[in-house]
């Protein structure tokens, strides 16, 4: 307690001297001048980040005569849904004006299978890597991980030629390939580093057993995956929807995805620039992966640990 | 004793490995090694096998686009390393000072890294934008002098995209950097302070040396981020004005979509793979030598 006294500059220590009572533990005896810095600089980097989405809801409310006036922080003073329904529904990108719902509904179409055949692959991978490694699995596994490293520039163009000569390229299952690929570095580290981490007596009793490959796969392995498969589903679901790269070269025009979309409505539109509509089509793309991450908490936090630790 | 055939390559495992065998061999190796090749080659639209020696490479570093390309990924990366990587161990610390709310706090210093880097972009667009953004509302706010549009300016342009880049990562690296200090045992803390060291130098002497795991994750992380920079620069500036935020990324997709120079884009392709292999060659070897020191000294 006497140490606690010590200066305002490590109130932090200060109190966690005292026996640990949860994280509120013994309210501070006043306002330290160190204590007010600390707040004031947490809260002035909230609004670094909270200012831009700010404004873009609040634009987006708004109709264009009143953005023009240029009051960016004021409140919309006759709210309106008209952007938002534009955004969905009637935004152009170059001739055609349907807004971003095309694109919203190939992105469902590209996200959810790319996320279950990449996973399904990715968990094999790593059950395998750990429990029935072959001569040279290690090698390939060192090969994959070295994928992960690569600028994507420089694989881009061969698949590009690969995809065509099978005559996938600029269609909806090669644009899956495509995200299957570019995942499986990344989520069979993830399975192989969680089925490391099993007791391995799980496997051989099993195996005494007299259960194969796919039967302990299935009925073993994979019913306890379920806490890594939620970390792979969010790390991949934000990872797909979030894509452009992959989207605008192998999807094809009919099946661009919304981030896709979201550009060329942005970037590409001729004569007035409707920013109200603009920004409420830039939320709408966000939308998807803001619930995720808000629903999923610190699951998310943990996949990208996850995925990064041992990378 | 000899393992059997049958041991050595148990046949559902090579089965079910097939996709990895396929991605690892037939995309990884064979399709870098097809980039590498054609880099060599005269392609234009289509990839030939008319060999040119090293001329493609010649070409590309008189490309004064290239040049720019190559200058603008290292400042930007140097840059939006260092600042996301103070500004991340700042908020870290912070973080950990049994503060109010600290969930809120996370949540909001983390959300952006959720949406998309077009996302980013357009968001950063748009409050920089001279006639919409934070410099009409500052004028409107009655300071008519005020001067801040970063995007139009061809010299400015790159520390719009730097920060936008700390606006959409730092969190992340505030996050792994929490969880490292997180990891570090209040023993240290009051040992140190036992010894009458001040908080910051407690910080920068003892604290972060202990946490080169955590700032090596997080330094990989954003690497790998700054070499893929491509969605950023698209929504932001496409590149300009001009060619004043080019990046190679950006170059080499524009060399075999729009200006149909495949073996030129190979050439570039290649060399944004050389200081991935020159880095990734270095950690192999300090892991190795890490590795047989531990067996010699057990």
């Amino acid at each position: 307690m006497t140490l606690a006294q010590t200066p305002a500059a490590m109130p932090a220590q200060g109190v966690s001297d005292q026996a640990d009572a949860g994280p509120s533990g013994k309210k501070p005896r006043r306002v330290s001048p160190g204590r007010i810095g600390l707040y004031v600089f947490l809260i002035v980097a909230a609004l670094f980040f909270l200012i831009p989405v700010y404004i873009m809801v609040v634009t987006s409310l708004k109709g264009m005569p009143e953005i023009r006036l240029g009051h960016l922080f004021n409140l919309p003073s006759e709210p309106t849904l008209q952007p938002w329904a534009d955004a969905w529904l009637h935004a152009c990108t170059g001739r055609d004006c349907n807004g971003l719902s095309p694109g919203f509904y190939n992105s469902v179409k590209i996200t959810l299978p790319s996320v279950v055949i990449s996973i399904i692959c990715a968990s094999i991978n790593g059950y395998a890597l750990t429990f029935w490694p072959y001569k040279g699995a290690n090698l390939l596994f060192g090969l994959l991980v070295f994928g992960a490293f690569v600028p994507y520039q420089v694989v881009i163009y061969p698949l590009i030629i690969g995809l065509s000569s099978v005559g996938l390229f600029a269609t909806l299952p090669g644009i899956i390939i495509v995200h299957t690929i570019f995942g499986m570095p990344i989520l069979t580290l993830l399975f192989r580093n969680f089925y490391a981490a099993m007791p391995v007596e799980l496997f051989k009793a099993a195996r005494v057993d007299g259960a194969g490959f796919w039967r302990i796969f299935f009925y073993i392995m994979l019913p306890m995956s379920v806490p890594i498969t939620v970390v792979a589903v969010i790390l991949q679901v934000t990872g797909i929807w979030n894509d452009f790269l992959f989207g605008i070269v192998f999807a094809g025009r009919p099946n661009w995805p919304m981030t896709v979309q979201l550009n060329n409505i942005v970037n590409t539109t001729t004569g007035v620039r409707e920013y109200n509509v603009n920004m409420a089509a830039t939320i709408l793309t966000a939308a998807v992966p803001l619930i995720i991450y808000f629903v999923s908490g610190r699951w998310f936090v943990r996949g990208i640990a996850a995925g990064a630790v041992k990378g | 004793m000899q393992k059997s055939w049958r041991q050595r390559f148990h046949l559902p495992a090579v089965i079910g490995t097939i996709p990895m065998i396929l991605v690892a061999v037939g995309v990884f190796v064979v399709g870098i090694g097809f980039s590498v090749l054609w880099s060599f080659t005269s392609s234009k639209l289509f990839p030939t096998y008319d060999f040119v020696g090293l001329a493609q490479y010649r070409r590309l570093w008189g490309d004064n686009r290239w040049l720019v390309s190559v200058n603008n990924i290292w400042f930007f990366g140097l840059m939006s390393i260092a600042c996301n990587m103070v500004f991340g161990y700042l908020l870290a610390v912070f973080m950990d000072q049994r503060i109010r709310q600290e969930d809120l706090f996370r949540s909001i210093f983390l959300y952006p890294f959720a949406m998309s880097l077009i996302v980013t972009g357009l968001v950063w667009q748009w409050v920089l934008d001279p006639n919409l953004g934070l410099q009409e509302a500052m004028r409107n706010l009655g300071w008519t002098s005020f001067s801040f549009a970063p995007l139009v300016d061809a010299n400015t342009a790159i520390y719009a995209l730097v920060v936008a880049g700390i606006w959409q990562g730092s969190g992340v690296t505030m996050a792994i950097l929490l969880a490292g200090l997180r990891g570090i045992d209040d023993e240290i803390w009051r040992a140190a302070r036992v010894d009458g060291i001040p908080t910051w130098r407690t910080h920068i002497s003892i604290v972060a040396p202990m946490m080169k795991g955590a700032f090596a994750t997080a330094f990989v992380l954003q690497c790998v981020g700054v070499v893929r920079v491509y969605d950023l620069v698209i929504a932001m500036t496409g590149g300009g004005p001009g060619i004043a935020t080019s990046m190679p990324a950006v170059y080499v997709i524009q060399l075999i979509t729009v200006r149909q120079n495949v073996g030129q884009g190979m050439a570039a392709a290649t060399m944004m793979l050389l200081p991935v292999l020159v880095v990734l060659a270095f950690s192999g070897i300090v892991i190795w030598r890490r590795n047989r020191l531990r067996g010699a000294g057990a």
